[in-house]
């Protein structure tokens, strides 16, 4: 673990009162890497995630964004991610087109035909060029997310942090979305963590993993998914190689 | 001519060439103050030019989109010196995207077919009453699809709810009425007939009128927005699926709440009205018994119900008007408010309307 690492996750964790969601969390995210956090349902996940974004602040230990601290240093934080949320959560009284240009208005002085010629481009590079006239409602949940990564690269930050991309899409759309990542990151070198529990994405994405459990609160495992399926925690086990645990298991 | 900012570049000739070379961050953030002067300056360049980026410390997807936006507009030709390895991936990704005539507006179906026109939407209302109607005549086969606690729910919400809204509203308007109408009535020395005035006013067009105004801000917005969010929910779907009629379970038992609430509130803009009448004029020395028997004589039985037939007509009106709004609701978290400020709107004008309608009636009747 170094300061030159994208991320930096040292003993997080989160509690509601006295129940203790997880704990003792600590990574590190490499630049240039793609990072999946995983593991099964309610173990903490995307609550992890929201604490790297600075949208909750960890109840223990300590998270760095690019050198930042997420609770004292949120505003530099922000403006180094972008962040593709579950459902997309674009406007829906904006087109596609004008959910691009959005943020590049709010922070650049750059002239309005720039910003559409910016914003057209990153609507390209996810493939949804044509349907920048269309609004969310109009169209499908897999074009959704992809202006949703559009959005999020709008500003190039050098992180982008994504809530279960491939969620409720069909197959070949998930396999679409993972190749845009992997697209992504060849074409703008950015840094990616990948919230999911899709296993297929996983292997065909992931750099490096780590995988949280709700009954160990905190994390079980870390390293590059194919050394995972071979690890001695047999939930670990279970969960790669999609059998039931031998002995305990997620809750 | 050098421009001096955080992202830079400079125009220069060598030979024939013109050479544009740029240095700095080429990003987002820092490219809007030479956008626009090195768009200019290559549109003016005549001949080969020759774009420099080996001064340049980043390229990000902007600083990209701006080099291919000087390419696509000089179409005399580009050289390219000094980009290095990974922008000019960046550059060959991007440029296929930049090149699309994507500029011509591609409006949606929203904008070209799928809009209903007014003739269209009209009928579609004449549709949804005719549903309504159909519905009712087979209640008693859809019975198990009416739930009592929601009637009674919606039924405290439009009417319990509103009495502090109606009271204070009633007594308020009554008020003002009696002291707009007794300052001209004086000059004639018929102060007393304020009261006649105001009560058959009241009880005839300002009660019903004024509860219909009530029910439609509260109650008609609140039935769109709660079904609208349904629709956008796709719960109205899912229940469709089930075989469940939505109109049956959730129109019908607003409707008749609101039928039935809308009586009670025109009574209480009614009473509380005289209530803020009577105080005006006892306020300004005429005796309480005078006004009351002023009222008996001026207004009869006939006047009340009146009022309260209206008010039950007005409620129908509002909340098949309410409830249509909502399940017409379109996608997306602006339909639900649409459907709200139209459910408002459609509520009103319909209460108006049937209350010009029911002036012409009465009057025809000799009621």
């Amino acid at each position: 673990m170094n300061m030159n690492d994208a991320i930096i996750v040292d003993g997080a964790g989160q509690a509601f009162g006295d129940e203790v969601i997880f704990q003792n969390v600590s990574f590190y995210v490499r630049t240039g890497e793609i990072f999946v956090i995983l593991g099964a349902s309610g173990c903490g996940k995307s609550t992890l995630l929201k604490q790297m974004i600075g949208l909750s602040p960890p109840a223990f230990g300590r998270i760095m964004v690019a050198g930042h601290d997420v609770v004292t240093e949120v505003d530099s934080v922000r403006r180094v991610i972008g962040v593709m949320f579950q459902s997309g959560a674009l406007l829906g009284s904006m087109t596609l087109l004008e959910n691009i240009m959005l943020p590049l208005m709010m922070f650049t002085d750059l002239p309005s035909d720039a910003r559409a010629d910016i914003a057209r481009v990153k609507l390209a590079l996810v493939g949804l060029v044509d349907a920048q006239h269309l609004r969310p409602s109009e169209i499908s949940g897999g074009m959704v997310k992809r202006a949703a990564i559009a959005r999020a690269l709008a500003l190039d930050p050098p992180i982008l942090l994504l809530d279960e991309p491939s969620a409720g899409l069909d197959p070949v759309t998930g396999a679409g979305l993972d190749k845009l990542i992997l697209d992504l990151r060849g074409a703008l070198g950015c840094t990616f963590v990948v919230v999911t529990h899709e296993l297929a994405s996983v292997f065909t994405i992931a750099d490096r993993c780590v995988m949280l459990d709700r009954s160990a609160r905190g994390m079980i495992s870390i390293g590059a998914p194919e050394s995972m399926k071979r690890d001695s925690n047999p939930v670990v086990r279970a969960f790669f190689n999609r059998e039931l645990p031998t002995s305990g298991g997620p809750s | 001519m050098v421009y001096v900012s955080t992202a830079r570049f400079e125009i220069r000739n060598e030979g024939n060439a013109t050479i544009v070379a740029f240095a700095g961050p080429l990003t987002a953030t820092s490219l809007a103050p030479i956008w626009a002067r090195a768009r200019e300056a290559a549109e003016k360049t005549v001949g080969q030019l020759t774009i420099d980026t080996s001064g340049a410390t980043r390229i990000d997807t902007s600083g990209a989109v701006l080099l291919l936006t000087l390419e696509r507009d000089h179409p005399d030709g580009v050289v390219w010196r000094g980009v290095a390895e990974q922008p000019k991936e960046l550059l060959a990704r991007l440029r296929p995207a930049l090149q699309d005539d994507t500029r011509a507006p591609q409006f949606s179906a929203r904008y070209t077919g799928s809009r209903t026109s007014a003739w269209q939407d009209f009928l579609n209302r004449i549709a949804f009453f005719g549903q309504i109607v159909l519905a009712i005549i087979g209640l008693r086969e859809r019975l198990r699809f009416l739930r009592g606690s929601d009637f009674f729910r919606i039924t405290e919400r439009a009417g319990a709810q509103a009495v502090p809204l109606v009271v204070m509203l009633g007594f308020l308007i009554g008020m003002i009425l009696a002291f707009q109408s007794i300052i001209p009535m004086r000059q004639f020395g018929a102060s007393i007939y304020v009261a006649a005035l105001v009560s058959l006013a009241l009880f005839r067009e300002l009660g019903p009128l004024m509860a219909g105004v009530i029910l439609a801000g509260r109650t008609g917005s609140a039935f769109a927005a709660e079904l609208g969010t349904m629709v956008v929910n796709e719960e109205i779907a899912a229940l469709t699926t089930m075989g469940i009629d939505a109109e049956t379970m959730l129109v019908i038992p607003r409707i008749a709440a609101a039928m039935m609430v809308m009586p009670a509130l025109a009574v209480g803009i009614d009473v509380t009205g005289l209530l803020g009448m009577a105080v005006v004029m006892i306020i300004l020395g005429i005796p309480p018994l005078a006004i009351l028997d002023q009222v008996r004589r001026a207004t009869d039985p006939q006047d009340v119900l009146l009022g309260l037939f209206k008010a039950v007509v007005f409620g129908a009106a509002i909340g098949i008007i309410g409830c249509r709004a909502g399940l017409a609701a379109g996608t997306g978290s602006r339909a639900v408010g649409e459907a709200a400020t139209s459910a408002v709107v459609g509520g009103i004008v319909a209460t108006i309307v049937l209350d010009g309608l029911f002036a012409v009636i009465t009057y025809r009747l000799g009621l």
